[in-house]
């Protein structure tokens, strides 16, 4: 007689996958990060209207990149700097992909997931989608974790499109001071979510740094003065860092 | 090629494929990564200096009606809404308000 412990985790029927998926939905829109993400891409959408990118650029931009740093970093600087050093920027920028997929997604294998089950997933993997997918797949059994993800997923993507899209509309219609308090909204939030992210010496130093030594870089008119500022910046924030490991470490 | 079609260009090779690499080490990676392996917490002051830079960059030099604003109050208002988010616990909605209102005040007094 079959042992009922030993069966595996079915597919879920399409119906009840989609309902699940409609539950990520939920989940998303009553997530607080779905009203930080659409005031983040209000901002952004307005910088992108005023810099000259259309309308549906800025919409694709944030399906196709869904990644609020890499998308400014390309929205205020793809006029002025070279080409391969947006991308480069661009690329040190959303690092952290690596890990956090790398972290999630195996919670949503089990035996008979195909590979491009989770692709899906994978591109919707942000930092809000993250933080609330680690907080609430482990409380559904695995064979739903895909459907929800996905909905949770589409979910905060919408609600950051959607932001984009008023914001880029706003922009065109505010009176000059309502316009500049929507541009301005783009670096008080960054500054606001590093803050608030910044968990150690090394993330609030590299940032402050980060502040003071690009302005000073950029002075100097030698070019690529974003890489500069990030290696410099950066480096030396991460010197600090191992100075005082190594300081432990001798103490103890 | 068209200036619309050369932009769609650029937003799929500057800006979706460096981003995206990433999620597809992701997943095929898997697990068995270290967070806090050296090269991984240089990379990551490096980024976090870099958008700072960014930022600093858009406060410094900006776009469209926020140039119309001083520059000392633009700097205030940055600084006031940082202030206000480390006094409010840590509330990163605070440090918004603040933030915005000092620009919008100041931009009214000054200009």
């Amino acid at each position: 007689m079959k042992n009922p412990m030993s069966v595996e985790p079915a597919d879920p029927p399409a119906h009840v996958a989609f309902q699940v998926f409609l539950d990520g939905i939920v989940a998303a829109v009553r997530s607080v990060f779905f009203y930080v993400l659409i005031g983040n891409y209000v901002g952004m959408g307005a910088l992108a209207h005023e810099v000259g990118f259309s309308f549906w650029w800025m919409a694709l931009s944030t399906v196709l990149i869904w990644a609020a740093p890499a998308q400014v970093i390309l929205v205020s600087t793809l006029s002025t700097a070279a080409l391969f050093e947006v991308a480069l920027a661009v690329t040190l920028s959303s690092v952290r992909f690596l890990p956090m997929v790398a972290a999630i997604l195996p919670t949503m294998r089990r035996p008979g997931v195909r590979q491009r089950d989770l692709i899906l997933p994978m591109h919707l993997t942000a930092i809000s989608v993250w933080v609330e997918g680690m907080r609430l797949l482990p409380l559904m059994p695995v064979e739903r974790r895909i459907a929800f993800y996905n909905g949770l997923g589409t979910g905060l993507m919408s609600g950051a499109v959607i932001g984009g899209a008023v914001g880029f509309v706003l922009a065109a219609k505010l009176p000059p001071l309502l316009s500049a308090a929507l541009l301005f909204f783009t670096p008080m939030a960054i500054l606001m979510s590093s803050a608030r992210n910044s968990r150690t010496l090394l993330d609030g130093l590299a940032f402050a740094l980060g502040l003071v030594v690009g302005p000073v870089v950029a002075a100097q008119k030698i070019g690529l003065d974003l890489m500069w500022t990030g290696l410099i910046a950066g480096t030396m924030a991460y010197g600090v860092h191992r100075l005082r490991e190594a300081r432990r470490k001798c103490v103890s | 090629m068209s200036a619309e079609l050369h932009s769609y260009l650029i937003l799929i090779v500057i800006g979706f494929l460096p981003s995206e690499v990433w999620r597809w080490l992701g997943i095929a990676l898997g697990r068995g990564l270290d967070e806090q392996s050296e090269i991984i917490l240089w990379v990551r002051g490096v980024a976090t200096a870099l958008i700072a830079g960014v930022i600093a960059r858009i406060v410094l030099i900006p776009p469209g009606a926020l140039a119309g604003v001083p520059l000392p109050v633009r700097l205030a208002a940055l600084a006031g809404g940082f202030l206000g988010f480390l006094l409010i616990r840590r509330s990163a909605f605070a440090g918004v308000v603040i933030g915005e209102g000092l620009l919008v005040l100041g931009a009214l007094v000054f200009s």
